[in-house]
This record gives C-alpha cells, sequence and structure tokens, in this order.
C-alpha cells in the first residue's frame, strides 16, 4: 500500500537521524577520551574528559532544546501575527496542521522582502512557522500551502528537534577540538609529557598525536554528517509536502518562483541558514548541490517532486519559466 | 503438589489480558474516527454558517443568474438535513454544496465589482479555507476509519470485534483518497 510505505520512510528516515545522532555522541565521546587520555596518560583522565565532553553536548543540547525557537525568532526579527493581521497564512496554516495532523502552530512574519520561511520548535506542541513579507507577497494561495506544507513537515518528521540536537553536538565537537588545539598550543601537554617521559610514554604519544589529527578532522567529519542529513530532510519535506496537499505543482512554483528571486534574506546568518525554506544566503547562481550546503540545488527538488508525480524531470535553465516572473 | 490447576489458572489469567489489550485497542480506534469526524463536523457548520452570508453579499449584483444562488441555497439545506443520515450519505450532500459553490465562485469571475467587493472576498477567502480544511480532516477520518476496519478484520482482533460488537464504520466519500499518496525513496543515499 502506496500509504503505509510512506510512513515507513518517515520511519526508516527517524531511525537513521537517531543512528547519526549517535554516531556524533560516539565521535565527541572519542575525542574527548582521545584528548583527555593523550594529556594525562591515564585511562581516568581520558574518561574525565569525556564524560565533561559529553556533559557539555548535553548542557548545550538541553539550552537550544527549551530556549532554541525563542532566540531564532528573536534574531530573525520575526512577529507573531494572529487572524486580523494575516487571515489567509493563518487560515493556510490551519489547513496544513489539520493536513498533518499537529497542533496549530504560532506563525510569525519576517518583515524582509526575500520569499522565504522556516519552521522551529522542540516539538509539534511547541512549534513556530515564520513567513517572510517577500513570501506572502510573491506567492499564490496554492503555492504559500506547498511552502507550509513543507515546513509542517519539518514540524511532523520532528526534523527540528533532531538538527538542533545535531547543531549542538556538532558545535560541542568544534568547541572541544577549538580547545584541546590551543591548549596544547600554549604548551601544557608538553610540560605533562616531560614529567612522565620514563613511563608508558610511547602509548600516550600516540594517543596525543590521534586527539590532534581527531581534533581537525573530528568538526569536519561532524558538519559533513550535519550537512548530508540536513539536505535529505529538505527533500522529506518536500515530499512530505506534496502527500499533505495533494498537489504537487503549488510547491513546484513556489520553488520556482523563490530560486528565481534574485534577493538576499538580511536576517539570516550562517548559524540559521539550515532552518529556511531554501537557503537564505545564497544567490541563485550559487544554490548549487555540493557537500557544504545546508540545501540541495532547487532544480533538484523540483525533480525529486516530479520523480513523485511521474513527470518529466526539469532542466536548471527551465526553473526561471516555471517560476512565471522571469 | 498438583500444578495443573495452577498452570490452567496462568492461561486463563493470560488469555482475560490479551482480550483485554485487544478490546482497550480497539475502544481507542473507534474513539480516534469519532474525534476525527467531530473536527469534520465543527468544519461543516461554519461552511452552512458562511453560506446565507455570501449568498446576501453576492444577490445585488447578480440579478441574471439567480438559479445559481437558488441551488446553493438548496444545496446548502439538503447538506444540514443530510446531517443526521451517516457519514456516507452527509459525504454525497457535502460533496453536491462543494460543486454549487464552485459555480457560484466561477459565476463571481464574471462580476468586477463582487471581485473588488472586500466582504465577498474575505468571504471567498474563509470558504475556500473551510473547504480545505474540510478535505484535509475527510483524509485524517477516512484513514482512522481505514486504520479500524483493518484492526476488526484481521485476526486475532476479529475473535474480539464481532462478540463485543465492534462493527465497520462508514467512509466520509465515495472515492478512496489513499491511492492519491505518492510513493518514493527516501532512504539516507
Amino acid at each position: 500500500m502506496a500509504g503505509s510505505t510512506f510512513y515507513d520512510q518517515i520511519a526508516a528516515n527517524r531511525r537513521n537521524s537517531v543512528l547519526l545522532a549517535l554516531a556524533v555522541v560516539a565521535l565527541l565521546a572519542a575525542l574527548g577520551f582521545a584528548i583527555g587520555y593523550g594529556v594525562s596518560g591515564e585511562v581516568a583522565g581520558g574518561l574525565g574528559v569525556t564524560a565533561i565532553a559529553v556533559a557539555l553536548g548535553t548542557l548545550m543540547a538541553a539550552g537550544s532544546y527549551f530556549a532554541g525557537d525563542q532566540l531564532v525568532l528573536a534574531v530573525s526579527g520575526a512577529k507573531p501575527v494572529d487572524e486580523t493581521s494575516a487571515p489567509q497564512l493563518m487560515n493556510v496554516v490551519r489547513e496544513m496542521a489539520i493536513a498533518a495532523n499537529v497542533p496549530m502552530p504560532k506563525a510569525y512574519v519576517i518583515d524582509d522582502t526575500a520569499p522565504n520561511a522556516f519552521a522551529t520548535g522542540r516539538d509539534p506542541k511547541h512549534a513556530s512557522i515564520a513567513i517572510t513579507t517577500g513570501l506572502l507577497d510573491k506567492l499564490d494561495r496554492e503555492e504559500l500551502q506547498g511552502v507550509i506544507g513543507h515546513e509542517l513537515s519539518h514540524v511532523r518528521n520532528f526534523d527540528i528537534r533532531f538538527s538542533l540536537l545535531v547543531g549542538v553536538l556538532v558545535g560541542s565537537i568544534a568547541l572541544l577540538a577549538d580547545f584541546f588545539l590551543r591548549f596544547t598550543f600554549w604548551g601544557g601537554v608538553g610540560r605533562r609529557r616531560d614529567r612522565d617521559r620514563d613511563g608508558g610514554g610511547g602509548l600516550q604519544a600516540i594517543v596525543l598525536v590521534l586527539a590532534f589529527v581527531l581534533a581537525i578532522i573530528a568538526p569536519i567529519i561532524a558538519r559533513f554528517v550535519q550537512l548530508a542529513v540536513s539536505r535529505q530532510r529538505e527533500y522529506l519535506a518536500d515530499a512530505s509536502s506534496v502527500e499533505l496537499t495533494r498537489n504537487p505543482y503549488g510547491l513546484e512554483r513556489a520553488l520556482a518562483k523563490i530560486a528565481t528571486d534574485q534577493e538576499v534574506l538580511e536576517v539570516a546568518n550562517r548559524a540559521t541558514q539550515h532552518l529556511y525554506f531554501t537557503n537564505p544566503i545564497k544567490k541563485f547562481e550559487e544554490r548549487s548541490s555540493n557537500l557544504m550546503s545546508t540545501h540541495p540545488a532547487i532544480v533538484d527538488r523540483i525533480n525529486r517532486i516530479r520523480q513523485l508525480t511521474g513527470e518529466q524531470p526539469l532542466q536548471a535553465s527551465e526553473v526561471a519559466a516555471l517560476s512565471g516572473l522571469e | 503438589m498438583n500444578w495443573v490447576p495452577i498452570i490452567l489458572i496462568a492461561i486463563v489469567v493470560v488469555i482475560v489480558l490479551f482480550v483485554i489489550g485487544i478490546y482497550n485497542g480497539l475502544v481507542q480506534r473507534r474513539l480516534r474516527i469519532d474525534e476525527a469526524f467531530a473536527q469534520i463536523e465543527v468544519q461543516l457548520k461554519r461552511r452552512h454558517d458562511l453560506i446565507p452570508n455570501l449568498v446576501n453579499a453576492v444577490k445585488g449584483y447578480m440579478q441574471f443568474e439567480q438559479q445559481v444562488l437558488t441551488d446553493v441555497t438548496n444545496a446548502r439545506a439538503a447538506a444540514v438535513a443530510a446531517g443526521a443520515q451517516g457519514p456516507a450519505a452527509q459525504a454525497a450532500a457535502e460533496n453536491a454544496l462543494t460543486q454549487t459553490l464552485r459555480s457560484l465562485f466561477a459565476v463571481v469571475e464574471n462580476y468586477p465589482d463582487l471581485k473588488a467587493n472586500q466582504n465577498v472576498l474575505e468571504l471567498q477567502e474563509q470558504l475556500t479555507t473551510t473547504e480545505n480544511q474540510i478535505s484535509f480532516s475527510r483524509q485524517h477520518y477516512n484513514a482512522t476509519v481505514l486504520d479500524y476496519n483493518t484492526a476488526i478484520a484481521t485476526v486475532p482482533n476479529v475473535f474480539i470485534a464481532g462478540p463485543f460488537g465492534f462493527s465497520r464504520r462508514e467512509f466520509f466519500d465515495a472515492e478512496p483518497e489513499a491511492a492519491n499518496v505518492p510513493s518514493v525513496d527516501l532512504s539516507l543515499r
């Protein structure tokens, strides 16, 4: 049955997400242990730093878990709206909330002419959706449905919670690695090594080298994993949106319109870019698919939707025509 | 010591717990249907309430096409009356009402004055969103009915469903929506 396959795929995606989160935790623990053991030369020291690293990650995760949404909304300059100030937006959000079978999220508007949107909040009960005024002005009702469907899919699939947690873990790995590299740079390790020269120095030196290597590559690997997950989530949210609206064309046109739009969202930055509907800080020509991107290229997203409906794929040069703007 | 009665009692206890578990599961599924249906009814009621306002707002402009308005009014009355006749009949009446509303909005397109009328625009938006909410709630309702009907017809639930009077529920639509659900491979590659 087609319906159950779709839910299977969401379940599989969630499972993969948990595995990836565990992988990042393991990386954090390994890095912590290597640093601790390399510096102190004792297993207890290694475990101590591991505990500190994992505790630090957990603390940061808890902080953004409970306050992250408010922070992101404040940073983006999002203003709350209601039935009287934005009736059509509220109507569309309510429709899609019913379709996704999630509680009605809080709606916000960002005063910016660049068309974009994001969802935040740790679970469907605490979800918020923010839309730029540019998006409201440029999209028609069907296209708006597609975008809101995409954002509510992130809410329903718990993508926000997951990317939030992974983001925090990636951040704490980077922090820990930085901390270690600076600490050794200032000679902290050198003194210890001199003192311990007459016992078990060989293994410690190896672990220390390993810690150096890990400290350099772990943040990079973690970042790549995060970006890969982020891009996968965008495809999934697009597909879920089509499933909710039963209308692939609204979302396709919305994507094409946003892709063709030349404006850059001023309130977005590197810390918040992954949240948005399309990558907000790059111009159209640069929104290509690569390993360092938070979002897949828009033409690839449109073509994934077309795969669902069995339609002919689109060439990159045809995106502007689909938007109807040119 | 004779173990036979103890083993027999244990088996009976396990069976009773098993039956209670299935029974509760079915009751929960049935409650979900009622909840989903209540959601549809709220929106149907809202649509019924909005239609007289719309008819009044456009009446003055559309002297030559009173028939369209009469159709809408009649379809609304039929839909309100069908409320007590079960999901299938109600769905048919509501679908008919949706059709008459569509032709009304098509006619409105011919009147520039109406298209510019703020009141009509607002009512049109309200009716559009209500109609969308009805159709999304219907998808949800039908999904819960499908889940329940499948549950009471499969082993081992079917042995419990019959004696305890769990009967099949009607879908809120003639055509099954599930056929349109897209299927795509979303596994991490």
